[in-house]
């Protein structure tokens, strides 16, 4: 089986900027590719290159098995895109919206007037329906965008930062959406700046930054690379400090980060629990009193601080 | 679905999206409405004194429909500008659609607009006393010159508003050239009393065709305010006014789709 998406060496420059540098990733039929990155990384780009929005300079780009270049206008009819600023007509009703999507898709139109109603129902908007869009708020307006990339039932979904500026409730609702999209047997690329968004969405992550690739793996495999946890110790006197980053250089997995105001450090270990009485043990030995110890599974910020620094170290040299 | 017959209900949707948002906006109704209103009004009555009074007012009504006309190819240029700059166009461009299909939903859905301001232009001349006083077939022949030449226009306006930087940057492009045009034509005084250079000019503009084109199909030619140069133009208005429309058509189109392909490559 093709893969939903697949894209090999994907260049793009803007004058002598280079948005995208030789990017590869491939989105499993099934399953949801989190693209992750900070600001200006490269990832509208591609979202625009897999969308047939942009023409790559160079590179391979599949997408439902169609090239992107040549084949434009089947992959137009396999995925559905939900953009980073919702592109909705705010002078047209939610109706209206769906119904314009669904007829441009070559639905008939009775067949577009029902799936506009089914998608209004699905996401809640049934009340809105006849309102303009100028009169949603933010978070209706997104569910709205996210309907009309759905009309066609695309086997590839494309989302372009889908929670960006949205409420705690309105991002719940759309992962929601997201995993049901899944289950239905779609394929989704997601965009995001949210680490824990892919964390909970994403089968497989790829970070990007300055138009490169710098890791890919699961939410797992990525945050292995940093060490399995971190150890966090507070001390009683803030003169026992140095003793402690010691004996956390000592047992940790690497340099330990010191906090000189809140008189904590905190390292990345291997093992947790028996590092953790090691130190404990050690800091004893050393009459340093301890205040408090905890243990924190990395998160992916952690992954994420640690590879953007490194691509930073990588472009100064 | 034939590939032509998706064209062509892809192009009659996006009209139907454009005129809800007219509908639902006071400015374009008041520009398409309000505005050939006021100027039939203003030249009939502040400069109709002078120069013929009921016989000018007649002679100026072909001039401010084409003056309207020719206007509403701002909104070409401001909708297509404004579409781009709210992501609408890549919204439809992510859609298995033809770009065609946009560009001539636009367009068709401005000759909408179009032949509602030509309407009104005409009612407000009615009650200042224009009549049609030539044949109903002439009558007929003269909206079809108006309307064949808005669309032309309208393709103009297409151009611009797609190369425009912004959409403020488009509504003063879009005006910017129209007001010359219009006025160094024989829309408001015959082009006989302009000094040289300026004569010539407006003897050859393609809005002075129109105008005695359908001046002439309406009978409202005005002894006194009338051509009678001998130039080629003012003797062949009517096959100079398609002639024009089609040479703009045959130009702008293509210029409009290439510019809009541009577009979607950025």
């Amino acid at each position: 089986m093709t893969a939903a998406v697949e894209a090999r060496g994907v260049v793009k420059s803007y004058q002598a900027h280079r948005a995208l540098d030789g990017v590869d990733l491939t989105v499993p039929t099934g399953t949801v590719l989190g693209l992750l990155g900070p600001n200006g990384a490269g990832k509208t780009t591609m979202v625009r290159v897999l969308t047939t929005l942009l023409r790559p300079d160079a590179g391979d780009v599949r997408v439902a098995g169609y090239d992107v270049v040549t084949q434009s206008a089947d992959v137009r009819r396999s995925i559905g895109l939900s953009g980073q600023y919702a592109a909705v007509d705010e002078s047209l009703t939610g109706y209206e919206n769906l119904y314009l999507v669904g007829r441009l898709y070559g639905f008939k139109a009775a067949a577009a007037r029902d799936r506009a109603r089914e998608l209004l129902a699905l996401f809640r908007l049934e009340q809105a329906a006849s309102r303009l869009l100028r009169t949603y708020s933010g978070g209706m307006r997104r569910r709205l965008d996210l309907a009309g990339a759905l009309v066609a039932r695309p086997p590839v979904v494309v989302l372009d930062e889908p929670t960006t500026g949205l409420d705690p409730r309105s991002r719940l609702d759309t992962w929601e959406m997201v995993r049901r999209l899944v289950d239905d047997g779609a394929s989704v690329l997601l965009t995001t700046q949210y680490l824990e968004e892919a964390d909970v969405l994403a089968d497989s992550i790829v970070v990007i930054d300055r138009g490169r690739v710098v890791e890919r793996g699961t939410s797992d495999e990525l945050k292995a690379r940093v060490g399995s946890e971190r150890l966090e110790i507070v001390v009683a006197d803030r003169a026992d400090l140095p003793e402690l980053v010691r004996v956390l250089t000592e047992v940790g997995a690497a340099e330990p980060v010191v906090d000189d105001h809140l008189r904590r450090a905190h390292v990345l270990v291997h093992v947790g629990p028996k590092t953790l009485v090691e130190a404990l043990n050690r800091l004893d030995a050393r009459d340093v009193r301890v205040l408090d110890v905890s243990l924190h599974r990395p998160k992916l910020d952690d992954v994420f601080l640690m590879l953007t620094d490194r691509a930073d170290e990588g472009e100064d040299s | 679905m034939t590939a032509v017959v998706k064209v062509a209900v892809d192009g009659w949707m996006i009209a139907w999206r454009n005129l809800l948002h007219v509908r639902r906006s006071v400015d374009w109704a008041f520009a398409a409405v309000v505005q050939p209103v006021m100027f039939v009004l203003l030249f009939g009555f502040v400069f109709g004194g002078l120069l013929g009074g009921a016989a000018y007012r007649e002679y100026l009504l072909a001039g401010i429909l084409v003056q309207t006309l020719a206007f509403n190819s701002a909104f070409t240029v401001i909708g297509l500008s404004t579409d781009l700059r709210k992501g609408f166009i890549d919204r439809l461009r992510s859609l298995p659609m033809s770009g065609v299909s946009v560009m001539v939903g636009r367009t068709l859905s401005d000759l909408a607009v179009s032949v509602v301001a030509m309407l009104v232009t005409c009612l407000c001349g009615l009650l200042i006393g224009w009549r049609v006083r030539g044949s109903f077939l002439d009558a007929v022949l003269a909206f079809l010159v108006l309307l064949v030449f808005a669309f032309a226009m309208s393709w103009i306006g297409a151009l611009i508003g797609l190369i425009s930087p912004s959409p403020e940057a488009a509504q003063s492009a879009g005006l910017i050239w129209l007001t010359p045009l219009t006025f160094v034509s024989s829309g408001f005084v015959p082009e006989e009393s302009m000094p040289g250079p300026l004569r010539v000019i407006a003897e050859w503009n393609p809005l002075t065709a129109v105008i005695n084109a359908v001046r002439e199909l309406f009978g409202n030619t005005v002894p006194g305010l009338d051509v009678a140069s001998g130039s080629w133009p003012d003797d062949h208005a009517l096959a100079y006014a398609w002639l024009a429309s089609l040479v703009i058509v045959a130009v702008f189109v293509p210029l409009s789709m290439r510019a809009y392909r541009r577009v979607a490559a950025r």
